[in-house]
């Protein structure tokens, strides 16, 4: 049985990670490097790195970065922001990424999902969309949730993965920062329109929400979150522990038993 | 040295790093002296069967390979790498490998319910038909690999070491004499993979 994954995203910029991560034993740490071998080694099973680097010399600095954990970190790491292209597809798996998450980039070019997908591989694209609902219906946002670009969600996830997207990352806008719990209603909505792994984004506050939504919608693959892991609110090995508790697939590594404290 | 074999297919960077974690020297190469040299061969692969498979007939690799596993150099399979080991693969047609196990390669699809997502893409348990069988032996029945794959190996019992239950037991690792193919990716495995190369470095 396919155990359900936890994924702790972190947003890198100039080299660093932004906010950086206060807690436990590691004090403001905000190398990507050692945050991605914290993660790996309490028993993360897969790793976003966000570039929201803005000029092409940060870009630099992030692919020799994402080189570097690469290197030192061996489990999945899926990389996005600013992928507007196949090259830039092809300069962060060089680099030692393994997936790569487009998001704005496909909503300007709705060709590149299947440039792509035919080039590096289905499982290799991972389309991430910014959901929000307006007037009753789900809407896409793009460029970090800015614009609202018209487009309804579910036709577009659909198109999307039609093109190849081996995977979607689904943030709700709505429940997003609001620590209430992942947005089930919108989750069930794109598990029943996809046949693709679903990872849920957005509104993860504590433990139990992560239970919620694995118990409530089975069709989820994954859950991901940001600041709840990097503050300890919410510890990775803890919630492992307690989804295995309640039934739910989880990996449980040697790694991780006691080592966070 | 153990020689990961370059033949154009995928990045074997990560796969490098892996090695060089657990302290084994490694060199990525096309090189047939290179590779003849090593101590054991490690046959790397993504994508489709028929382009790979290719990919080793044109360079002359693929029969390099097979007579060194002929003659006994540890050899393991992974991936796609691991399904170039068996006779054929069904996989867009039908496909001749390197025939070093004797069994073919079909799509999932095939022998899971309906349903199922494909691929089979996620960390999954190791089951072990066998016992600890050398390839396994510094982990435990039980342990989570990464899986990302929609064909399998499908072939004697008695050769498969460990499967991943998905619907239906998939192969997930393989032994044939010095021959050995994982269907995960030890490289992205955490410990656990690190710890299956450590074994196959042991074995020969």
């Amino acid at each position: 049985m396919i155990t359900k994954r936890i994924i702790p995203c972190l947003d890198v910029r100039n080299g660093r990670v932004v906010k950086g991560v206060n807690f436990l034993g590691l004090r403001d740490v905000d190398s990507p490097v050692a945050l991605a071998k914290y993660y790996s080694e309490c028993g993360a099973d897969e790793l976003v790195f966000y570039d929201i680097t803005a000029s092409a010399d940060g870009r630099a600095i992030f692919t020799d970065i994402l080189r570097e954990t690469a290197a030192n970190v061996f489990i999945p790491l899926t990389v996005g922001g600013g992928i507007n292209t196949v090259a830039d597809f092809d300069r962060v798996l060089k680099c030692g990424a393994d997936k790569v998450s487009v998001n704005s980039g496909a909503i300007r070019n709705p060709s590149l999902v299947g440039e792509a997908a035919k080039l590096y591989g289905d499982q290799c694209v991972v389309l991430s969309v910014d959901v929000k609902r307006v007037g009753g219906e789900f809407r896409i946002f793009g460029r970090g949730g800015r614009d609202d670009t018209g487009m309804e969600a579910i036709s577009w996830i659909r198109r999307c993965v039609d093109s190849g997207a081996g995977e979607v990352v689904v943030n709700s806008m709505d429940t997003d920062g609001v620590k209430k719990g992942f947005d089930l209603e919108m989750l069930a909505a794109v598990c029943a329109a996809v046949n693709v792994p679903v990872i849920a984004s957005g509104g993860a506050g504590c433990i139990g929400d992560f239970i919620t939504l694995f118990k409530e919608l089975p069709g989820v693959d994954a859950g991901l979150a940001a600041s709840i892991f990097h503050f300890g609110e919410v510890k990775i090995a803890d919630l492992k522990r307690e989804m295995a508790e309640a039934g739910i697939p989880a990996r449980i590594t040697s790694g991780m038993t006691g080592s966070e404290e | 040295m153990t020689a990961i074999v370059d033949y154009g297919v995928g990045n074997l960077f990560s796969l490098g790093c892996s090695f060089a974690a657990i302290g084994e020297s490694v060199r990525v190469t096309s090189d047939p002296a290179e590779i003849s040299s090593a101590d054991r061969i490690v046959l790397p692969g993504v994508g489709a069967f028929g382009d790979a498979a290719e990919k080793l007939r044109i360079s002359g690799l693929g029969e390099l390979i097979r007579g060194l596993a002929g003659e006994g150099k540890p050899l393991l399979g992974i991936c796609l790498g691991m399904q170039l080991l068996f006779d054929e693969s069904l996989e867009y047609g039908r496909h001749e490998g390197l025939g070093l196990i004797p069994g073919r390669v079909r799509p999932i699809a095939d022998v899971i319910p309906e349903g199922l997502k494909i691929p089979h893409m996620g960390w999954n348990p190791l089951v072990f038909p066998h016992g600890k069988r050398p390839l396994l032996r510094f982990i435990n029945e039980g342990d989570c690999v990464y899986f990302v794959h929609s064909f399998f190996a499908d072939t004697e019992a008695d050769h498969v070491i460990a499967t991943a239950e998905y619907g239906a037991p998939l192969t997930a690792a393989v032994a044939k004499g010095s021959v050995y193919g994982c269907q995960f990716h030890p490289e992205k495995s955490g410990d656990v993979g690190l710890k299956i190369l450590k074994a196959f470095c042991a074995v020969g």
